[in-house]
Formats: structure tokens, C-alpha cells, sequence
């Protein structure tokens, strides 16, 4: 499980979970749990493509990415941002069927794009996964703040002469970049359950922003690296083993916040 | 100190504010009346600076501005202690994650501790009753020092006992501190104890001065363009407004509301 093949595997896993993990934080305080869903189902067609042409799979899944949040981005200034999002995701899977229609070996392909990889990582995908989420991270630690501040409420950060929707765009597009590389570890199918199982379970664990974002992280790197080594002894899927591991955190969570809010009835 | 100068507003096919002049000195508590649509978010927001007018110019002295937005639904779960509310009434506008400072939570605590609610100041945010939110964003308004505070329908949903709360607050924040507080409300009632500026808007024009120069018959049917009468009932003040032979009835605290015809 130590092997040179499997450092690959923990090395990027643990990177993915670490972003996906500040990403989450923010997802779930901010109601964006539609979008985090949509934009990873949203790569796909891009990965499908990159297949079908030949290039590197991450450059394809961040091109889709990009197009989503284009997407939701524009289409929410029109109408309701859950049906921008819900026309993007349809517009994004109908390309993406295109794609794999023309794409040979079929099932494999689809297989390793909808449910990951993670033990399929090469070296040199290592170094532009470990690029993207520094950055993804970085970016959002620097807007920590304002992304707080807006998830109160987006008229206290006009006030303060900051643009909700200029903010709105930099969340999606890092939500974007997590989710692009996030991709071939858990899937496109479950990168959504890595970002919002360990969120939902720290925010009703402590009060304390911060500390919720870094009970995420490591809700999230142990959601990982558990998931890691089951799949290895049982050789079942990793996307099934992080999409339970996220449901569990979630109760244990629900669990918690419901103990610590219980009061004894006055009433014996 | 707050001016504002022959303000227009405007929207594409809609003149929301027309005309509007007023002017209050340091240490004005001035409610903002009107009825939903009349233009009181509208004006606040460009004080604030986030509307442009089409034309006119407002004043607001130094200091800075604080602002409490309309009613915040917040999520029960979101992991934020009032505190932290506060806090980011600082700095919540900065880059990066906040650094452990002294100073910055001794002014976090000072604030509570000026709006009483230091007792709920490490509870989340989103378990505090509807009166006890409004005090922490009136302290996430004023922890900066601003010498004029904007309010926009902080009374709205609240419980009786929480309005005379918040008002006995906002009181003691004008006495005390000489700060000038605006304060939109569809009920000028709760606020008559205190308020001794009124500006009433009503569709897109303004009068303003004195509650009894303002709430008066005249004054008011002339800003409506229709006869208005002001009545007092057990300290309570109604408008009946009469169109033709239809009465419409608004006690400010609710939009005109057709009750029945009166010959």
C-alpha cells in the first residue's frame, strides 16, 4: 500500500481532499451545493473530449469547468440561479453524451470519468493537480473574509463596497478548479459527496468558523485516505467508500449538533 | 449629519425617488416611513453609495456609515458565533484568514458589551431569537465608529417586547454616543417615543421635519395628492386615506388597505 505506485495515489488524494475540503466549507455556508454538484457532472463532457482528442485529461476537465461557470455565470443574470444551473448541467451532459458516443473504448472510459481512479494516477499528472489545488486553495483562503462576510448576507458586503457577483464568480471558478482535479480521484459522480458529506458534519460540530473549515479538511483527508485503503483491501470502488464515509460524517455531525441543543424537559 | 439634496432615482420605467430633500443634524434619531414600494430601501442604498442618482447630492459628514440590511435569514447551522458577526463588522472586507489580535477582540467585546449582549456573544449566530440578531448586526454596524447609522426595516418580524428593545438601544446609542440614525419602518408608532425627525415617502416624493409638523393632515394629503386624515387613537397615530368613495385605512404599520366604503 506504500509501494512508489500507491505514493502517487496518496499524494494526490490527500491534495484533492485537502481543497475540496476549504471548497466544501464555503459550498455548504453559501447554499452552493446544486453548483458543486453540477460543475464535476459539468467536467465530464470535457474529460470526454480530451480522450477523444488526445490531450491531457485535466486540461480537458478545466475547459469544461470552465464553460460551466461561464454558464451558470451568465445564465443567472437572466433568471433563477437554480435553473441556470440545472440548464447548464443539461446542456453540459447532452456534450458530453456527444463525446463518449465517439469514443471506442467506451465503458472503461466512461467507468474511470464517472466513478475515479485514484489508483490509476500517473507521475506526471501529480504536478498540475498539486499546481491547481495550491491555487484553488490559496485563492480561497485569501477570500475567506469577504466569502464569510456574503454568506451572511451579500447586502454587508455591498455595503462595504464589495461586488457579490464579482465574488460569486471567484467562488465557482475555484469551485471549478477543485473539481476538475478532484475528478479523476472520486469521480464525477461523487466529488460532490466529498465536498459537502465532511462541510455538513464540522458546521454542526463547532460554531467556530474557523475551526469548521479545518474539521473539514481533516474530515476530509480522513474520508480519503480511509476510503483509500478499503478500496485497496476489498477492491471496491473508492467513489462508494467517500460517498459513505460523507453520509456518515453528515449523521455523526446531525448527531452532535442535536446533543449538544438538547435540553431536558422541565416537564418530568 | 446627513443631507440630501433635491434626490432623484431612478430605473428603467420606474421613478422610484423624485425630489427628495432633507436634512438631519449629529444625533438625530429619524425614522424613514413609507409604505412597501414607497422608495425607503431605494434611498438608504444611496446613501450608501450603491445606487447612483440621477441627480441631487448627499452628504453624510465624516465618520463613515454603518448599515444594517433588512431581516437576514440565516441558517441555523451556519457555523458563526454572534462574536463572530461582530467581528466581521472589522474586517470582513480583508484578504486572508483573521489572525488572533488583542485589539480586535477587545473592540469585538466592547461592542457587545455596548449593545447587551454579551451574555449570547459565543452562541451561534443562527439559535438567537429575531431581537437578539438585530442587536449583534447593529454592533456589527457600529463597531467601526461610523456617526451615522442606517437601518433598514430592523423592526420588521420582531416580537413586541423585541421592538422596544431595539429601540431603547438605538436610543441610548443616540444619546449617549451623538450618533444619527435613519431607520425605515412601515409603523412609525413603536418609534414616536424617540424619533424626533421624521422623513415620509410616499410615491417617490418626500416630506420631512418634525413628527407633528410632518404627521399632519395637510401635509400628508398633499404628498399623496388625495385628502388624508391623521387621527390619534390611545396614543396611536392612523391614517385614513379617502379615495372618491372608497376609504383606504393605514395605521403605517400596514400598506393602504381597503377596509369598506364610506359615504
Amino acid at each position: 500500500m506504500l509501494s512508489n505506485f500507491m505514493i502517487n495515489t496518496w499524494t494526490v488524494a490527500s491534495l484533492v481532499a485537502i481543497t475540496a475540503g476549504l471548497v466544501g466549507f464555503f459550498t455548504v455556508i453559501r447554499g452552493a451545493s446544486f453548483a458543486a454538484h453540477t460543475i464535476p457532472l459539468s467536467t465530464f463532457p470535457g474529460a470526454a473530449a480530451a480522450v477523444l482528442l488526445g490531450v491531457n485529461q485535466v486540461l480537458g476537465l478545466i475547459v469544461a469547468a470552465s464553460l460551466s461557470v461561464i454558464g451558470i455565470n451568465a445564465l443567472s443574470r437572466r433568471g433563477q440561479p437554480d435553473v441556470a444551473t440545472a440548464m447548464t448541467l443539461v446542456m453540459m451532459l447532452g456534450l458530453g453524451t456527444l463525446c463518449l458516443s465517439q469514443i471506442s473504448q467506451y465503458s472503461q472510459q466512461v467507468y474511470a470519468l464517472l466513478f475515479g481512479q485514484v489508483f490509476g494516477i500517473s507521475q506526471a499528472s501529480i504536478t498540475p493537480i498539486a499546481v491547481i489545488d495550491i491555487f484553488a486553495a490559496g485563492a480561497l483562503l485569501m477570500l475567506f473574509r469577504p466569502l464569510l462576510l456574503s454568506s451572511l448576507s451579500t447586502d454587508l458586503l455591498q455595503a462595504r463596497y464589495l461586488t457579490a457577483t464579482r465574488l460569486n464568480l471567484a467562488f465557482l471558478i475555484i469551485l471549478a478548479l477543485a473539481s476538475a482535479v478532484a475528478l479523476p480521484v472520486v469521480g464525477a459522480l461523487l466529488v460532490f459527496s466529498l465536498m459537502v458529506g465532511p462541510a455538513s458534519a464540522a458546521r454542526n460540530i463547532t460554531s467556530r468558523p474557523v475551526l469548521a473549515m479545518g474539521l473539514t479538511v481533516l474530515i476530509s483527508l480522513f474520508t480519503v485516505w480511509t476510503a483509500i485503503v478499503l478500496s485497496y483491501v476489498t477492491n471496491w470502488p473508492v467513489g462508494f467508500f467517500v460517498g459513505g464515509f460523507g453520509a456518515i460524517a453528515y449523521s455523526a455531525g446531525r448527531g452532535a449538533l442535536r446533543i449538544r441543543r438538547w435540553k431536558p424537559s422541565p416537564i418530568s | 449629519m446627513l443631507t440630501v439634496d433635491s434626490l432623484s432615482v431612478g430605473f428603467p420605467g420606474n421613478q422610484v425617488l423624485q425630489d427628495v430633500n432633507f436634512h438631519l443634524p449629529q444625533g438625530s434619531f429619524c425614522g424613514l416611513i413609507g409604505t412597501n414600494g414607497s422608495g425607503k430601501t431605494t434611498l438608504l442604498r444611496t446613501i450608501l453609495g450603491l445606487v447612483t442618482p440621477d441627480k441631487g447630492k448627499i452628504e453624510t459628514g465624516v465618520g463613515g456609515i454603518g448599515y444594517v440590511p433588512q431581516k437576514i435569514q440565516l441558517d441555523p447551522f451556519m457555523p458563526l458565533r454572534a462574536r463572530d458577526v461582530v467581528a466581521l463588522g472589522i474586517d470582513g472586507h480583508h484578504l486572508g484568514v483573521p489572525l488572533p489580535s488583542p485589539s480586535r477582540r477587545r473592540a469585538v467585546d466592547s461592542m457587545l458589551a455596548e449593545v447587551g449582549a454579551t451574555e449570547f456573544a459565543n452562541r451561534r449566530v443562527g439559535d438567537l431569537s429575531g431581537g437578539q440578531q438585530q442587536r449583534i448586526m447593529i454592533a456589527h454596524a457600529l463597531v467601526r465608529g461610523p456617526r451615522l447609522l442606517l437601518l433598514d426595516e430592523p423592526l420588521a418580524n420582531l416580537d413586541i417586547r423585541s421592538v422596544a428593545e431595539v429601540i431603547a438601544l438605538l436610543h441610548k446609542l443616540v444619546v449617549e454616543q451623538k450618533i444619527t440614525v435613519l431607520l425605515s419602518a412601515h409603523d412609525m408608532n413603536p418609534l414616536l417615543p424617540v424619533m424626533n425627525q421624521i422623513v415620509y415617502l410616499a410615491h417617490g416624493r418626500s416630506v420631512s421635519g418634525a413628527v407633528e409638523e410632518v404627521v399632519r393632515s395637510s401635509v400628508l394629503s398633499s404628498l399623496y395628492g388625495y385628502h388624508i386624515d391623521v387621527i390619534q387613537v390611545h396614543g396611536r397615530v392612523l391614517v385614513v386615506a379617502a379615495v372618491g368613495a372608497e376609504a383606504r385605512t393605514t395605521e403605517m404599520a400596514h400598506e393602504p388597505v381597503h377596509v369598506t366604503s364610506i359615504p
